[in-house]
């Protein structure tokens, strides 16, 4: 079923981009991830242009976080509070970002950019998700050997976290900081929306957690809540100033998705959770590898094509 | 003797003139089947189609078949073509040309090879052919490497089937009717188009017409475009509420599930 695209100006086989979309969104309903890392590079594959999928994913990830903010919400398991600060640093880092993106597209460099940064991250991140995976596995067949298990290492948070002025109470995250931290994480994470199209979680997350040292049971379900806030931020940005947000794109990716995530989420109960997170941080270095591949062989063609401005 | 016959003839040479100069010069009459190409939802690419008559002086079918060239040419609009180097490993953009008139598209269609229709600078005046576009490329760089440049930028145009040049490509016949179809690929500009169509005899034009055609999105694809272009924080607002609204959705069936 060939659909035509208004802003992205290409035809594309829709059934493709629906089944990418609940492909993303299986493997996000069943990670707990928003999966933006996976459909960029994914539509930048496809042949939508860099620009574009970027922006459109952006959008997408705001409706695919909803339901899931929505069910975090209804058990309080949101930290407003901490959720405000964190939105209040993604704006400002999504302002910041918009003016990088905007100066990268003028030196012609947005899509090694985007590349470069993509490896960076996800090779550094499905590194430490590997190693950490690889750790929880080997406890467990410690523990089912009849051994007992290393202890692991636990810290409230980072020291320079609490060497910040000005503490606050976050009382749902358990939490006695400074502010600034997380508005700085915030802020750096809402740069990364902006450039790579992408909610954060899987950086946010694993920040909260052991840079600020939120209790668990928060972590999620306000990483859920900024992110919808400040992809939403995104998409204006995007929308206001490069006009590169296909809502027809986007309204593709959500459908494959809702229905993805549902079938995620039911084949995760029935995987152990360290072999899940083995097997994300596989998919994670798998799409950090081919990236890389891209940035590093001769490509097909030398020379492309950008218009004047 | 016959000297004198000519001048003595040549008031009525004169007289019939006008007569002869009005039926002379051999004309040609065009049609294409759209003259408005619209881009809607199920757009996939479309095929134009050509066509006309060559109408000789008095009717006098020539026994030698004519040549015909058919340019189909967009929009110009300027553009800048980066070429990739490494550095340390990976593949940057490095040098840059800008080019100030490069058709969004450009399709030739003509009865022979180019090469065979008229001589280099016949073609080059009338831009028949692709490697005679003036691309008006503008850059310090050497002409060697302006030239690699133009060929980079040339076989980006035809990979994506933004430049076509079909020799053969126009069909005659009885050496009076002429028709020539011209793939337009998916991902074509949008804009103001001419179809221009030149008679070709003995290496030089003797005859031109030019019909214009416009490719436009329409109905939906128009209005989401629009829509995105002159209120761009309306619709992303919208962009964000039919997110919020789908998310919502989703959240009512899980609940239910």
């Amino acid at each position: 079923m060939d659909l035509y695209l208004p802003i992205a100006e290409m035809s594309v086989n829709a059934l493709v981009i629906i089944l990418l979309g609940g492909g993303v969104g299986f493997l996000s309903g069943m990670f707990g991830v928003g999966g933006g890392f996976l459909t960029t590079p994914l539509l930048i594959f496809y042949g939508i242009p860099p620009a574009v999928a970027v922006a459109s994913s952006a959008t997408q990830i705001t409706g695919a976080s909803v339901s899931g903010a929505l069910a975090y919400w209804r058990r309080g398991q949101v930290d407003l509070k901490m959720g405000g600060v964190l939105v209040a640093g993604g704006v400002i880092g999504a302002g910041i970002g918009q003016i990088i993106f905007r100066a990268l597209q003028k030196i012609g460099q947005i899509d090694v950019a985007i590349n470069i940064i993509y490896v960076l991250f996800l090779g550094g991140i499905g590194s430490l998700m590997l190693k950490e995976a690889l750790g929880a596995l080997r406890r467990a067949r410690v523990i089912a050997a009849g051994g007992s298990a290393p202890p692991v290492r636990t810290r409230r948070h980072m020291p320079l976290v609490a060497a910040l002025p000005g503490k606050m109470r976050f009382y749902k995250s358990g939490l006695y900081i400074s502010p600034l931290a997380p508005l700085l994480l915030g802020a750096l994470v809402g740069v990364l929306t902006v450039i790579m199209g992408i909610g954060g979680g899987f950086i946010m997350v694993p920040a909260m957690l052991y840079v600020l040292g939120m209790s668990a049971s928060v972590v999620v379900g306000t990483s859920l809540f900024q992110i919808i806030f400040v992809t939403a931020a995104t998409t204006m940005l995007h929308a206001t100033s490069s006009r590169s947000v296909d809502i027809v794109l986007a309204l593709l990716l959500l459908l494959g998705g809702v229905a993805g995530a549902q079938l995620g989420v039911r084949a995760a109960q029935r995987l152990a959770p360290e072999r899940l997170r083995l097997a994300l941080a596989l998919i994670v270095l798998a799409v950090a590898a081919r990236l890389l591949i891209g940035l590093t062989w001769t490509p097909a063609s030398l020379y492309a094509l950008y218009p004047s401005q | 003797m016959k000297r004198l016959g000519l001048s003595r003839l040549a008031p009525v040479w004169l007289a019939a003139a006008p007569l002869l100069l009005a039926a002379a010069p051999t004309t040609l009459i065009t049609d294409i089947s759209q003259s408005r190409i619209d881009i809607n939802t199920t757009f996939k690419g479309a095929d134009l189609l050509v066509f006309g008559a060559i109408q000789y002086p008095a009717g006098a079918v020539p026994d030698a078949p004519p040549d015909i060239a058919v340019v189909v040419r967009g929009p110009a609009e300027p553009v800048t073509l980066r070429k990739k180097a490494r550095v340390a490993g990976i593949w940057l953009n490095t040098d840059a040309v800008r080019f100030e008139s490069v058709p969004g598209f450009y399709a030739v269609a003509t009865t022979r090879p180019i090469a065979d229709l008229a001589d280099s600078r016949t073609t080059a005046i009338y831009e028949i052919g692709i490697r005679n576009l003036q691309l008006s490329p503008a850059s310090a760089a050497s002409d060697a490497e302006t030239r690699a440049f133009e060929q980079g930028l040339i076989a980006l145009k035809q990979q994506r089937g933004l430049f076509q040049e079909v020799a053969g490509g126009v069909t005659m016949t009885r050496n009076v009717l002429y028709r020539a179809r011209i793939a337009i690929p998916a991902a074509v500009p949008v804009g103001d188009y001419t179809a221009e169509i030149h008679l070709i005899r003995k290496g030089r034009v003797i005859a031109s017409s030019s019909t214009p055609i416009s490719i436009g999105k329409s109905g939906f694809e128009r209005w989401i475009y629009v829509a995105a272009q002159d209120h761009s924080v309306a619709y992303g607002l919208a962009a964000v509420a039919l997110a919020l609204f789908a998310g919502w959705i989703a959240s009512l069936v899980t609940r239910r599930g």
